[in-house]
């Protein structure tokens, strides 16, 4: 039959240096960078008071998306003022995700962990922070651990789950779900493109037509992705929004 | 991140002889390992996404508040069957 074996995972997903310490996940990564602040400052060019054009209707598209669907459904208006950490958070995540899926580049900068490690680090610091700095020390710890409305008793129960949830599930669930979505994803494209090219290249006739199937799948996943890099950088920008909201007004 | 990296150390004896019985069982667990841990979820997704759906339809006006928060649950809930695939990557490959 054929001979099918899935490469080395290291081979899929560790690229060599370009040159010393700077490899594609950094360039994606200082591409994306580069990109999204490109839009925005080509945008800020244009005045303000004529009908909006080119690349302006693009970033108020963006920031509109981020206000209405972030922003005000979980933090309402006193949050609009987190919209361009929302936004830059948004914007790096998808275009940190789409690469899985532009030819050439092929590989989510997200799918390593460091990437979605280091932007859920940064998510924890600055909900504690804005919980700190809007209750104090004091008053946002005993919010975080104390929650009001539980009767005294189950203090015991509540209070260790809530400081487990709340400063160290929170940012590894926030870490593993972008990473691990992304990951799946660049598996699965990989699985279905080795498996539709070996049966392409089969050497027993019969079997080239049925590797129309496996690639069939391959291009079905590559439009599943589109829909996947667009939703993990929905949700973390969300979750980041109701951390960040929760932290600054207890009672909701 | 310790606790990962001793797994990963006990694992990897196993799985540099590819043919032992050893390289089987890991195998065997990886797989049994993410299929046990996608069934609560899958459950759990389709609740939210269903009732969701319900929910909109009866009042078609809340929609936009209802995706949000469905969207908010299936974030939470898809996270333990993620956890499960991490646990089939690690022993699988690392």
């Amino acid at each position: 039959m054929i001979a099918l074996e899935f490469p080395e995972i290291n081979s899929i997903l560790v690229w060599k240096d370009i040159f010393p310490g700077f490899n594609k996940i950094a360039l994606i990564a200082v591409l994306a960078t580069v990109i999204s602040s490109a839009i925005f400052l080509l945008a800020i060019r244009q005045s303000h008071k004529e009908a909006p054009k080119g690349v302006r209707n693009l970033a108020e598209v963006i920031v509109e998306f981020i206000e209405d669907s972030v922003v005000m459904q979980t933090m309402g208006k006193d949050g609009l003022a987190w919209t361009p950490f929302l936004l830059t958070l948004f914007m790096f995540i998808y275009l940190c995700n789409v690469p899985g899926i532009i030819p050439f580049l092929q590989m989510p900068a997200t799918a390593r962990m460091a990437v979605p490690l280091f932007l859920s680090l940064l998510i924890w610091v600055v909900f504690n922070a804005t919980g700190i700095k809007h209750q104090g020390v004091i008053g946002y710890f005993k919010s975080v651990l104390f929650p009001p409305g539980v009767p005294k008793a189950l203090y015991i129960l509540v209070t260790p789950i809530e400081l487990i949830s709340t400063l160290l599930v929170r940012p590894f669930s926030l870490a593993v779900r972008l990473f691990a979505n992304m990951l799946a994803g660049h598996i699965l494209l990989v699985t279905f493109a080795l498996l539709s090219e070996a049966l392409f290249q089969a050497k027993d006739k019969i079997l080239i037509p049925v590797g129309i199937l496996p690639f069939f799948m391959l291009v079905f996943l590559t439009s599943f992705e589109v829909l996947v890099a667009f939703l993990q950088a929905y949700i973390f920008a969300m979750l980041a929004a109701v951390y960040i909201g929760s932290a600054a007004h207890p009672e909701h | 991140m310790e606790a990962i990296t001793q797994l990963v150390a006990a694992a990897e004896p196993i799985v540099k002889d590819a043919n032992s019985t050893g390289a089987g069982l890991t195998a065997l667990g990886a797989g049994l390992a993410y299929g046990f841990a996608a069934i609560g979820p899958a459950l759990g997704i389709g609740n939210i996404v269903g009732k969701s759906v319900e929910a909109m339809a009866r009042q078609p006006e809340a929609a936009g508040m209802v995706r949000t928060t469905m969207f908010l649950g299936i974030a939470f809930t898809e996270a333990l069957a993620l956890i499960g695939f991490v646990v089939f990557i690690l022993l699988k490959f690392a």
